[in-house]
């Protein structure tokens, strides 16, 4: 199905199941433990034997030598395989990193071993028994000794193959001198690890030439591209299988080194193998969020029109890698004549960056929505009044673009009345309840709609049942019900009537989870392949295609009624297809939108920040689930508060790695930092999106997150800290003198 | 004895009662985040109490009575806690929530039993387990999904009831 | 982690005699951190001495009005028991402030003295340390140094002592008591039992290698405002930049240690002297000749905030956290 016209009425409309706050579906078998997870796949494979991966102990160099004889000989060990037995594997689709094989070291904890034993506890043990020589080399560690390296980072993925280095409109340095009021700040954001629940993990068995993997990955449809490819072998070889994943948030976009080492060590091994990461090497094997450094000006009238806008960033990565682009979305959040707005890359030798939830927008907003903040008070203007004030209806580099919905004014606005903001003191610091200091912070978020072709199979059964089959994954997103509740619209039965499966390669191409697409986009999917089988029921059962309504199980046609299992009576019917899109996309920006308000207490004694209420206000096209979209948002916000107050990869400078590699030294938000959340889910269906009239909404809860607390806590201690996280002692010295208090 | 019955355990003295329980007797309900004491995952109940099955070796645990997630409710028949997560949405992957709910159950205990937390006001007076004290009493299961706002709820919705 | 072998002992003797005939033996409790250590080959016993069924997990009164408290007594029922709350309540206060429930659960009174530093070298073992292989050098000095020890330090070694109940155990005086493998008793004060790291930082405490911690003694209740103040990054479950034990009297007068600054808790008792003069003179010779690093200087400013806040707690002049 070709979406390249606006959606017309269509049975999603009737918002009989869908847009309803159905419970999640495959929740019973997750809060009961009997969702199987990768590693867990006891019930598909027989006698599996344990991997254990060895990574690299420097950061970058060669390995001379790995002397194997004694963990081949030790207890219950049946294989290993080291990075010299091994050819270096060619990199995923947009990987910077080689996951394994060859001699060259390239980032610390690169998997440079496995081992296979009969149990984990020998396979562990005998890792400790391999030698390594290394051959150390020096490398480029910290982003901001490489700025003068740094080459142009064109924004490709929204300007084309030949988007400019910087994206210019107007003359930015011009309105930037004559302006009345400017703002030149500079903020850096650290790197960030995904940190998810459940490691890296694979289960691979081997039956002759062909290989199956049980694996915890996000984009099926990638990993069937890449997995065949980097083993070399035919993709009709290959079969990925990852119906419940623990977690993702981009960690698991692509495949990673324990698919490969378990196909390698299942080869070697003759046995299928599973194998999970240890903790400990998920923050430097597996990928991260780059640091950034970020320099926003900000020029204006008197009266708070914005006149120009300048936004540019550095990140790193591998040489091969791309950049955090923490700047595009300043293209089109606010308007302004005068623009320039680009990163730039440095290549370095730490762990590979690469996605992380709200790629680009959540450190960049963590920049962008702080300046507005320093803007809006240095103009005397009400934050959220500013924000209005510079509102923009059109894509404001292209302005014959216009947005296809955009509410961000209505976020702002709803926010701002539910959230009490006009309580907000405008001079920071003043506001005191015993020990705490007191403050309040806005910010606005925007994440794009990004229009991805999705397939799904759905078959209505001899015996009345509905299956929906699509590659499709839930990484806690909520697909599972959503999928069944876009097809149970579709059909006129309830979400309970609909069997899902996902995350299989062997059924239809989805869009897979990332980059906020998977809902729309697989659901629309979904919704395709509904209409396809619609038509066949109408045919089967002598109906005009058209002139069909499916209705509380039955099929109705002017006064026919028919009950939906009759139709397949005759054998079952299936409709397969694909949502593809045309170029609405192109012709109109399509965003979704958040209004995040943020109260924070500061201990006036010790600096500590601690959340005290927050709200989300989304403008997201339909909401599908407002159960599981709400959480999609406070999971956003919890995130943000990380990113905001305590989450940091730490660089150890001189040798070149993610020092705090544990749960206990990378220190996430736990649950007694969250009070409660307060979530608003605007209504505005996007016709132009989707037929589904939707557009994401999984990462939108981290857009602007972290800058409304760091706006918050501003407001409360009146020290700007521009360096995240913010943690205590940068705010210390700012604090009321001892004497005051 | 995991979950009222009897299981010998006869394998390799390093093993961990979580791997025990999810690699010899396959309840795999039990979850490895970490395996380091950091995030709370493999919580399981051992006579009666919460704890890391990560951090404890299976053979110290012989005569021990364990309960773990596939011994609090099924699928089929939901321990009313569970019921309370699913209609809270308190869980998104779902890696995290059988530690959830198995320190839930005990966290709830403890208070009965009078355990102060570090958010307690007084320390000679009865808790009662109101959201604050529940969120630091919880603290020990770390959810990357940020479902803790849910999980309160879920958790509130579930003291409610039981009185 | 390294095989070992296994014994479940019935007494104490039974238990001392192995740690001196079994080399490398160790005692295993809670086993909270030792598992963890062992899992990365840090530690490496070669047999575990299964305590749990030793007759330690009682608190019972001495005969001078203090306490006796089993070494098996876990963190949760010390934290709970009613004489503990009652005179105690620094100890009440620091035990909940530290880990979580079910790492409390587990975590028992002699474990958590014997608890290990949380360096992030000394858990890398792809990085030197001298506390883990002594001689190859510290990497924190020149690393990552943030959450690490201002005082006490050496050359070798910046690592804290990470714990919290031993912080209100140094601050009630509490004293160790122990048996070894020929039965011989005796008693150590808090004070004396972990060692700065000078130029030996893998010699962490004074115990023998055949000793048992058999309880821990305290010395009757003293009374006054008991507060435990740990300042951390996030809400909970972290280890503190800074906690400030204290007890304060009604006449101003008082005791404090810190934790989170030092290889062992920290107490200076000639800086208590001084609480008249307020925090920031107490913390100024509490940590005369600290020498921080670049990144974690803020600690000593830090504790002196911290010390402030919880003089305000104890005047009443500020609300508790």
């Amino acid at each position: 199905m070709l979406f390249d016209q606006p959606a017309a009425g269509n049975p999603i409309d009737n918002g009989t199941v869908v847009g309803r706050p159905v419970l999640r579906i495959d929740g019973p078998l997750k809060v009961s433990g009997a969702a199987r997870y990768a590693f867990e796949r006891n019930d598909a494979v027989t006698n599996p034997a344990y991997g254990f991966v060895l990574g690299a102990g420097v950061a970058k160099g060669r390995v001379r030598a790995i002397d194997a004889a004694a963990t081949r000989a030790a207890p219950g060990v049946l294989a290993v395989v080291t990075t010299l037995d091994h050819a270096p594997l060619s990199r995923a689709d947009l990987s910077a990193a080689m996951l394994f094989g060859g001699d060259m070291i390239e980032h610390y904890h690169q998997a440079i071993a496995v081992v296979v034993a009969e149990t984990f506890e020998q396979a562990r043990a005998a890792s400790r028994l391999l030698k390594v020589d290394y051959e150390r080399e020096d490398g480029r560690f910290v982003l901001a000794a490489e700025a003068g390296n740094a080459k142009p980072a064109p924004d490709r993925e929204n300007g084309g193959p030949d988007a400019p280095d910087v994206d210019r409109v107007g003359d930015f340095e011009a309105a930037f001198q004559q302006a009345a009021v400017t703002i030149d700040s500079t903020y850096t954001t650290p790197h960030e690890s995904h940190a998810q629940m459940e490691p890296h993990a694979t289960v691979a068995a081997w039956e002759g030439d062909r290989l199956t993997v049980w694996t915890a990955n996000q984009m099926v449809n990638w990993a069937i591209r890449d997995l065949p490819r980097a083993l070399s072998m035919g993709q009709d070889k290959v079969r990925v299988v990852s119906p419940y994943i623990g977690g993702g948030f981009g960690a698991k976009l692509f495949i990673r080194s324990d698919v490969v080492l378990a196909a390698l060590a299942a080869k070697a091994a003759g046995r299928p193998v599973k194998l999970a990461l240890q903790r400990a090497l998920i923050f430097n094997n597996g990928t991260h969020r780059s640091a950034t450094i970020q320099r926003v000006r900000l020029a204006a009238r008197a009266d708070g029109v914005l006149t120009g806008i300048s936004h540019r960033g550095l990140s790193g990565n591998l040489p091969l890698g791309g950049a955090e682009m923490a700047t595009s979305q300043t293209k089109i959040l606010y308007a302004a004549p005068n623009r320039e707005i680009g990163m730039t890359l440095a290549a370095m030798d730490l762990p590979e960056s690469n996605f992380m939830r709200a790629p680009g927008e959540a450190p960049g907003l963590m920049a962008l929505e702080v300046a507005m903040d320093e803007m809006a008070e240095k103009l005397g203007m009400d934050p959220v009044e500013f924000r209005v004030l510079n509102d923009t209806r059109v894509d404001p580099h292209n302005p014959s673009r216009p947005f296809s919905e955009r509410h961000l004014v209505e976020c702002l606005r709803t926010g701002a009345a539910r959230f009490g903001w006009s309580a907000r003191r405008s001079r920071p610091g003043e506001r005191r309840e015993g020990r705490w200091l007191v403050g309040m912070g806005v910010a606005s978020g925007i994440r794009n709609a990004i229009a991805m072709r999705s397939g799904a199979r759905v078959r209505l059964e001899a015996s009345g049942g509905l299956i929906v089959e699509t590659d499709m994954t839930d990484i806690g997103t909520g697909t599972y019900t959503i999928v069944a509740q876009t097809a149970a619209e579709m059909l006129g039965l309830t979400a309970a009537e609909v069997e899902v499966r996902l995350g299989d390669s062997n059924f239809p191409r989805a869009a897979g989870s990332g980059g906020q697409w998977g809902a729309a986009n697989a659901t629309s999917g979904v919704f395709a392949a509904c209409v396809a089988l619609r038509d066949a029921i109408a045919d089967r059962l002598g109906f005009p295609r058209d002139r069909c309504e499916f209705i509380g199980g039955t099929v109705r046609s002017g006064n026919e009624v028919v009950p939906l299992q009759e139709a397949a009576r005759g054998g079952g019917l299936t409709g397969e297809d694909s949502i593809e899109f045309g170029d609405l996309e192109k012709r109109y920006q399509q965003s979704t939108f958040a209004a995040q308000f943020a109260e924070v207490g500061v201990d006036a004694f010790t600096g500590e920040v601690r959340l005290r209420r927050m709200l989300c206000v989304c403008d997201v096209g339909r909401i599908l689930n407002p159960a599981t979209a709400r959480s999609q948002v406070i999971g956003g916000m919890t995130m943000g508060l990380g990113a905001a107050l305590i989450e940091e990869l730490a660089v150890d400078p001189r040798r070149g790695f993610f020092v705090n590699h544990d749960m206990a030294g990378y220190e996430v938000p736990v649950h007694a930092d969250i009070p409660h959340l307060d979530v608003v889910l605007l209504d505005h269906p996007d016709a132009l999106a989707s037929p589904m009239k939707a557009k994401g909404i999984g990462e939108l809860g981290l857009c602007g997150a972290a800058p409304a607390i760091a706006n918050a806590v501003y407001n409360a201690t009146g020290l700007r800290v521009r360096d995240y996280p913010i943690t205590l002692e940068k705010h210390l010295h700012a604090l009321p003198a001892l004497a005051l208090l | 004895m995991v979950n009222g019955e009897g299981r010998a355990f006869d394998g390799d003295l390093r093993t961990t009662l979580l791997d025990f329980l999810r690699e010899h007797l396959d309840l795999t309900g039990t979850k490895k985040g970490c395996d380091q004491g950091q995030c709370g995952a493999c919580t399981v109940l051992v006579n009666g109490t919460r704890i890391n099955s990560c951090l404890s070796l299976a053979v110290m645990h012989v005569g021990d009575e364990v309960t773990t997630i596939e011994g609090i409710g099924t699928a089929a028949d939901l321990h009313p806690l569970q019921q309370c997560f699913l209609e809270h949405d308190g869980f998104q992957c779902g890696y995290c929530t059988p530690g959830q709910i198995c320190s839930a159950l005990g966290a709830l205990d403890e208070l009965r039993r009078g355990v102060p937390s570090h958010v307690t006001a007084e320390l000679e007076t009865s808790v009662s387990p109101t959201p604050a004290e529940m969120r630091e009493r919880m603290s020990g299961n770390i959810c990357r999904c940020g479902a803790y706002s849910n999980i309160q709820d879920a958790i509130t919705q579930f003291v409610g009831e039981a009185r | 982690m390294k095989a070992f072998t296994y014994q479940r002992a019935g007494t104490m003797a039974e238990a001392t005699a192995a740690l001196a005939q079994v080399p490398s033996a160790k005692l295993i409790a809670g086993g909270t951190n030792l598992l963890d250590l062992m899992k990365l080959e840090i530690e490496v016993p070669s047999h575990l001495v299964d305590i749990r069924d030793l007759d330690l997990s009682r608190i019972e009164e001495t005969a001078d009005g203090g306490l006796r408290i089993g070494a098996l007594v876990t963190n949760t029922d010390l934290a709970a028991h009613g004489r503990i709350k009652r005179g105690y309540g620094v100890i009440s206060r620091a035990i909940v402030s530290g880990a979580t429930g079910q790492l409390r659960n587990k975590a028992s009174t002699a474990g958590n003295l014997l608890q290990r530093n949380r360096c992030p070298y000394f858990y890398d073992t792809d990085q030197a340390c001298n506390k883990r292989l002594p001689g190859s050098g510290c990497s924190a000095l020149s690393g990552v140094s943030r959450g690490l020890a201002v005082i006490g330090t050496s050359a070798s070694c910046i690592a804290t002592y990470p714990g919290d109940l031993v912080v209100a155990l140094r601050l009630l005086d509490a004293s160790v008591e122990t048996v070894d493998a020929a039965g011989r008793t005796r008693t150590l004060p808090v004070a004396d039992f972990h060692r700065l790291p000078g130029d030996t930082p893998e010699i962490e405490t004074a115990l023998a290698p055949d000793e048992l911690i058999t309880a821990v003694l305290l010395p009757p209740p003293i009374g006054g405002t008991q507060i435990y103040r740990k300042v951390r990054d996030r809400a909970s479950y972290a280890f503190a930049l800074v906690s400030v034990a204290a007890v304060i009297q009604e006449d101003g007068t008082g005791r404090i240690a810190f934790g989170g600054v030092a290889p062992k808790p920290w107490r200076v008792e000639k800086a208590e002297n001084a609480l008249a003069e307020g925090a920031e003179t107490v913390v100024s010779i509490a940590f005369a000749g600290a020498t921080p690093t670049e990144q974690n200087a803020f600690k000593i400013p830090l504790a002196a905030r911290a010390l402030a806040s919880v003089l305000a707690e104890a005047k009443g002049t500020t609300d508790a956290v």
